[in-house]
């Protein structure tokens, strides 16, 4: 009797729970059909937010994992004064309402900012540029990479690190040929995350950047834009988030069953790397 | 051969400092209870661990001297380093593994080590016998001066073991390399190395053959180290030289070592006799008592007799007709009784010097 009742709650629980998540991505497609949708392929504040979209999140990721990657191996191999302060920072971006750190963002290297004046003296102006976008969409989504990045090397065995060394290969080499294909699997399913974010970045992105056609409007400003004007190509441009951030949750899982079918190192990620 | 000298090493760990001079020439083994710092001695020759002074060094090549701040990275080292665990690279293959000490070696030490059918394998599926020698091989494959062993035989089972210690040891054999290897195993110690020192809390206390750690150990741990039995007691000084020593139990036992005081007796399990009935050689040392255990070591047990273990063949204990529980008389020479140094006092008590 107690164990059916048990078994009810939890069956309706998690029934309830899936609903939920899955019901507003239904509603979208069922809203809009492939035709609308293709439709809006041609309209061109659609076509600009892609392109925005896409050139602003690549370019903002390349620069996280290039920044990124050396910071959270520094962070996850070396202990020194300050480390904890240094991986509180590190995550501040994440716990900061992306309206407030627009504000910061301006307030650091806006006209009038901490940095402006020297920022102009050099001829460049940040705000309500392309740039700007990359720099909002880096410093909101990079703390997702970077937390991921140093949890996948501190995974790695330190004895294979240091095997490497007695066997001849110098610290460059040891981290590219042994560190970085343990940690791939984690690095990858923490750039996902990152891309995800900065895909939806929106609070800071329109503080710091403005939300101009074709410069500094990304889909998810766009949609926002478009909400009372065009609900269609609002629909359009929302089906084809979801449907990016699919393609990435698939490329993901196909990615880290390679990884792990390639190798027996463990990375754990957000439940992704379950038992599938 | 070249000689690898460590020479006054001092590397400070957790709770004590570990503090060395060694000369490796053939093959050392250093011994110890876990948390001697060891392994620590294995990572400062191979440059993983900085001594905060000393100077180590092979034939006229420096690697590290705390005085002129020489210190080589490990990888301008030359050392094979075997690791505890092995350390084989997960995401390569036994043969990219060996590839990566170098090049177009792979075929050379597939065969040698009898690895050619597993060179596709991941480590992962290895079994442990198989990954050591993967290891070994690789270490080889560097072409190291000098080959440091961690625990070499501690991550086998009982029944692999028995196999690769011979195996390790003929290898060793054929080495023209000095080798340094640790265990916490004296009989593993004793098998492989032609020197073993044994170290605790950082310290060396003694190094010597095995032979000679057996038959002349320093004080109470290295004797206890070596498969002793210590006995504890009051000695009384008598003729000749040698003492009578009253143990805890109120047995009377004789050593041929001068005694006084306070002291610590070390037998060795295969220097006691069992016996069914009181011997008549009076000259014996007797302990009677149940018999508490009964161990079989293949074709011998250890038989545990009041403060004492013996060992003695199956075939003795069968026509003893003794067993678990019975009454058994244990004799032992007076001049199988060493008296000892007790190790946490060491300057107190007088050693018998042979």
């Amino acid at each position: 009797m107690r164990r059916a009742a048990l078994a009810v709650t939890y069956v309706t629980a998690v029934a309830v729970a899936l609903g939920f998540l899955l019901l507003p991505i239904v509603a979208i497609f069922t809203h809009t059909s492939p035709g609308k949708l293709l439709e809006q392929l041609s309209n061109p504040v659609v076509v600009d937010a892609l392109v925005v979209t896409l050139k602003t999140s690549v370019i903002a990721q390349l620069l996280i994992v290039a920044l990124g990657t050396p910071t959270a191996y520094l962070l996850a191999s070396r202990r020194f004064p300050g480390h904890a302060f240094a991986v509180t920072l590190v995550e501040l971006p994440l716990v900061l309402p992306p309206a407030v750190a627009g504000i910061g963002l301006l307030a650091a290297f806006g006209r009038l900012g901490l940095l402006g004046s020297s920022l102009e003296a050099l001829g460049i102006t940040l705000p309500f540029t392309q740039a700007a976008v990359i720099v909002a969409v880096a410093y909101v989504a990079s703390p997702l990479y970077i937390r991921q990045a140093i949890a996948a090397f501190e995974a790695t065995d330190p004895s294979l690190a240091a095997a490497s060394r007695t066997l001849g290969a110098g610290p460059a080499r040891t981290f590219f040929r042994v560190v970085l294909p343990l940690a791939r699997g984690g690095l990858i399913a923490g750039l996902a995350l990152s891309f995800a974010r900065g895909i939806g970045e929106f609070g800071a992105t329109i503080m710091f950047a403005g939300s101009l056609q074709a410069v500094t409007q990304t889909f998810s400003l766009a949609i926002y834009a478009e909400f009372d004007r065009n609900f269609d190509a609002t629909l359009a441009m929302s089906g084809l988030l979801v449907l990016i951030s699919i393609v990435l949750l698939a490329a993901l899982r196909i990615g880290l069953t390679w990884q792990r079918s390639s190798s027996t190192a463990s990375s754990s990620l957000f439940g992704l790397s379950g038992s599938s | 051969m070249a000689t690898l000298v460590l020479d006054r090493v001092f590397v400070p760990l957790r709770s004590f400092g570990l503090e060395l001079s060694l000369a490796v020439a053939g093959t050392v083994a250093l011994v110890g209870p876990s948390g001697a710092g060891k392994t620590t001695v294995l990572r400062a020759v191979a440059g993983l661990v900085r001594p905060d002074s000393g100077a180590i060094s092979i034939g006229d090549e420096v690697w590290f001297d705390g005085e002129s701040g020489v210190d080589r990275p490990p990888e301008a080292r030359r050392v094979g380093l075997v690791f505890q665990d092995y350390a084989l690279f997960p995401h390569m293959t036994v043969r990219q593994n060996i590839e990566y000490a170098r090049r177009h070696a792979a075929e050379e030490y597939l065969e040698r080590f009898g690895i050619a059918h597993l060179e596709a394998a991941r480590p992962s599926s290895l079994s442990g016998g198989e990954k050591q020698r993967v290891a070994l091989a690789r270490a080889l494959a560097r072409d190291p001066d000098v080959l440091l062993l961690d625990e070499p035989l501690s991550a086998l089972d009982a029944h692999t073991k028995a196999g690769v210690r011979g195996e390790l040891h003929d290898l060793l054999a054929a080495l023209d390399i000095p080798v340094l290897l640790v265990t916490h195993d004296f009989e593993d110690a004793a098998a492989l190395a032609d020197t073993v020192s044994v170290i605790v809390d950082g310290k060396l206390r003694q190094s010597g053959t095995p032979s000679e750690l057996v038959s002349q150990p320093a004080d109470s741990f290295v004797a206890s180290f070596t498969g002793a039995n210590l006995l504890h007691g009051r000695a009384e000084a008598a003729r000749n030289g040698a003492a009578r020593v009253r143990l805890e139990d109120g047995t009377v036992v004789s050593t041929a070592d001068p005694a006084d005081g306070d002291v610590v007796l070390a037998v060795y399990p295969w220097d006691i006799t069992v016996a069914s009935a009181l011997p008549h050689d009076s000259a014996l040392n007797v302990i009677r008592a149940p018999i508490r255990s009964v161990a079989e070591l293949g074709n011998r047990v250890r038989l545990a007799i009041g403060p004492v273990t013996a060992e003695i063949t199956t075939e003795s204990l069968a026509r003893l007709g003794l067993g678990l529980g019975s009454d058994a008389y244990a004799t032992f020479k007076a001049t199988g009784t060493r008296v000892v140094a007790r190790h946490d006092d060491v300057v107190s008590v007088r050693r018998a010097t042979p």
